[in-house]
């Protein structure tokens, strides 16, 4: 009889090589995703020491923190910061110099590094995947076990084709329930760090499982995995179904024909057995949640739309002090500068239909000093242009943009001045995150929207 | 990576809880392609009143005085202590190279964040991890204490107090030895080359699919 094990165990199983001589795992990496800002030192680490890639196929690079959203034609040399450009020229020349396949500025494939993945089929389900960013998490909504790494480990990953690590503990999120109208992941996911705070997935992996993550859309696992880091969790991952398996047929660089067929047998086995251990479980309920807003500077400091800022306490003081907050304040009267729908958390298609579909033919609050989109990838905008979003936005006073991360952690431009305060599809709410002194509050697309609208937060079921 | 195997010193008190990765370096000085430089911008949003941009020499700068780190009785000290879930939020190793660079060695906390706690141990910055009771009572003494010092010995893995007291913390044994040793990970994981290509062999054999219609530089 064979012992009952969870998603992770079975991922970690089928990719364990050997076991060091000092007690540390080594793990196999099927895919290496880079960007300009965590690569440079790896490289040139690897440089330094006359080593080279261990399987240069499995690298694949993009530039998307520092990129500018606007003048995209322009390439490199619309960056206007010197030291800015340096670092995108700086991936261009160590992908060049190690033979890595890299989706430039002007690529239409360029996007955020967590959007082009899933995208182009790079991200599949069995896969081991790092990245040199913590929002690597993403990409376990197609049951990968992926994981953010710091620079030391890209470039162990480059030289090794393996991460040295521990095994973590197995935590189960159990969603039940069927979602309400008007309600999203993000406020799923902005509930569940709630709960868990944003420590309480440390050491763990988190499985989203439950019948309600059946209804899930492949884009809505990915908001859900991508913020597991958020509550402390290096990997997030979903089990696969059909949902998954429909997502990915026909991408760029999936597999095709006869593959095609093995590669799905193998897939479908990839979920956690009936009777698996898990060393800790939670349970959400889907049908009474409310969507939600941060009001603080950590993800876990959340309330419903319809709450208040809770009331001041030792805790809370400085948070609410940053953010300009009075405790007690009603959530909806918090009045908005800038509304930023985009990052990696929230800025594929889906997102974008969810954000113009409120809009419709309304337009932005006129104390609302700047509304933008800046879509996740090329294709999401080409595709977002296709069906006329883009024409909902401008026409509602929102600005356009071209792929980045932009505004999620203002590398480039797009920041906010001290004291703005924005409404944001991102992830952090941290201090000083989306520009110095600016003020970060969390929410979905479509709850973004109505912000933008009403000028101030207020409850997108009522716009539907 | 440095070695570490005993460090004594001042302790420099941050009595916050999930100091995240974006204030121990904030993002406009990850722009540099380099491993150094960034000790002058650690915590730089806290530390200084005006905007920082890479580079800036801290003589330079306005300093806030209300900030603990730049009161001059903390000057120089090589232990940090701080609040749970340090280190939390983005991956950036180079909030490590920061805090090393601006002088600890250490960092005392309830609990770590697991990508930062990962990226020390590649660097020699050792996360010392202490009930919280303990460390909220040294919060208080260094606090309160004109040159409060700690000493931490890896050996013996242990806190040790002025008076006396001794505080014992737990480390993965893998981290404890590279970490006392100063070993090159990447080293010692290619120690393992043959093992590594006996599994990618295995591997390609069981799932062809990720070894075929791969990224490739045309």
């Amino acid at each position: 009889m064979t012992v009952a094990r969870t998603l992770y165990d079975k991922l970690w199983d089928d990719h364990l090589v050997t076991t060091r001589s000092d007690g540390q795992s080594l793990i196999y990496i099927d895919r290496h995703l880079l960007h300009e800002v965590t690569s440079p030192q790896a490289f040139e680490g690897l440089g330094l020491a006359r080593r080279g890639l261990w399987r240069t196929e499995t690298n694949i690079a993009t530039a998307d923190h520092n990129v500018p959203t606007t003048e995209r034609e322009l390439g490199v040399q619309g960056i206007n910061e010197d030291i800015a450009k340096q670092q995108v020229l700086t991936l261009q020349e160590n992908c060049e110099r190690f033979d890595v396949e890299l989706f430039d500025v002007t690529d239409l494939r360029q996007g955020i590094v967590h959007v082009i993945g899933p995208e182009q089929g790079l991200t599949l389900p069995g896969m081991t995947i790092v990245c040199g960013d913590s929002h690597t998490s993403t990409h376990g909504a197609f049951a990968a076990l992926a994981q953010g790494i710091g620079t030391s480990d890209v470039e162990h990953v480059m030289a090794t084709q393996t991460l040295a690590q521990s095994k973590a503990k197995n935590l189960r999120v159990w969603l039940e329930g069927t979602l309400p109208r008007g309600i999203s992941t993000k406020d799923v996911v902005l509930k569940v760090i709630d709960v868990l705070t944003a420590s309480g997935g440390s050491g763990h992996t988190i499985e989203f499982a439950g019948d309600g993550i059946a209804n899930f859309s492949m884009e809505a696992r990915m908001t859900l995995c991508n913020m597991a880091i958020e509550a402390g969790a290096r990997a997030g991952l979903v089990a696969v179904d059909e949902t998954t398996i429909d997502y990915l047929r026909g991408r760029p660089y999936a597999p095709q024909g006869e593959r095609w067929r093995e590669a799905v047998a193998y897939w479908r086995s990839l979920k956690s057995d009936a009777d698996a251990a898990f060393d800790r479980e939670v349970r959400v309920d889907l049908s009474d949640l409310a969507p939600r807003v941060t009001w603080g500077t950590s993800p876990d400091q959340s309330a419903a739309i319809n709450g208040h800022v809770p009331e001041t306490n030792a805790e809370n003081r400085r948070a609410l002090e940053y953010m300009g907050l009075k405790g007690g304040e009603p959530m909806r009267a918090i009045e908005i500068d800038r509304i930023f729908i985009g990052s990696c958390t929230n800025a594929r298609i889906e997102d974008l239909r969810a954000a113009a579909q409120v809009l419709g033919n309304r337009k932005v609050a006129a104390n609302v000093r700047q509304a933008m989109v800046v879509p996740g990838s090329g294709l999401v905008k080409a595709e977002a242009e296709a069906e006329g979003l883009d024409e909902v936005f401008r026409a509602a006073g929102f600005e356009w943009r071209a792929a980045g991360c932009s505004m999620c952690l203002g590398m480039n431009p797009d920041q906010l001045l001290p004291g703005e305060r924005c409404a944001s599809t991102s992830n952090r709410n941290f201090e000083g995150r989306q520009g110095q002194g600016g003020r970060t509050h969390l929410l979905s697309p479509a709850m973004a929207a109505a912000a933008a609208v009403a000028g101030h937060f207020t409850d997108v079921r009522e716009y539907l | 990576m440095q070695a570490f195997t005993e460090v004594k010193g001042l302790v420099a008190p941050l009595d916050r809880a999930n100091i995240d990765t974006d204030q121990i370096i904030p993002k406009q000085f990850l722009k540099s392609i380099k491993r150094t430089g960034f000790g002058a911008h650690l915590f730089d949003a806290w530390r200084f009143l005006d905007a920082g941009v890479l580079g800036m020499a801290p003589a330079t700068r306005r300093t806030n005085p209300e900030f603990v780190l730049n009161e001059p009785r903390h000057r120089g000290a090589p232990i940090l202590l701080a609040g749970e879930n340090f280190g939390c939020g983005s991956s950036r190793e180079h909030a490590v190279w920061a805090l090393m660079e601006y002088g600890f060695r250490s960092v005392i906390a309830p609990s770590f964040a697991d990508i930062f706690t990962s990226n020390c141990f590649k660097n020699g910055l050792l996360p010392v991890a202490l009930p919280a009771q303990v460390v909220a009572a040294l919060m208080g003494e260094c606090q309160n204490t004109q040159g409060f010092t700690l000493a931490i010995d890896l050996e013996a893995c242990e806190v040790r107090h002025e008076d006396g007291r001794t505080f014992a913390f737990q480390i993965k044994a893998s981290d404890r030895q590279r970490l006392l040793q100063g070993l090159d990970e990447i080293g010692l994981s290619l120690a393992h080359a043959s093992d590594i290509k006996s599994f990618e062999a295995r591997h390609k054999s069981r799932f062809p699919w990720l070894f075929e219609n791969q990224p490739c530089r045309t």
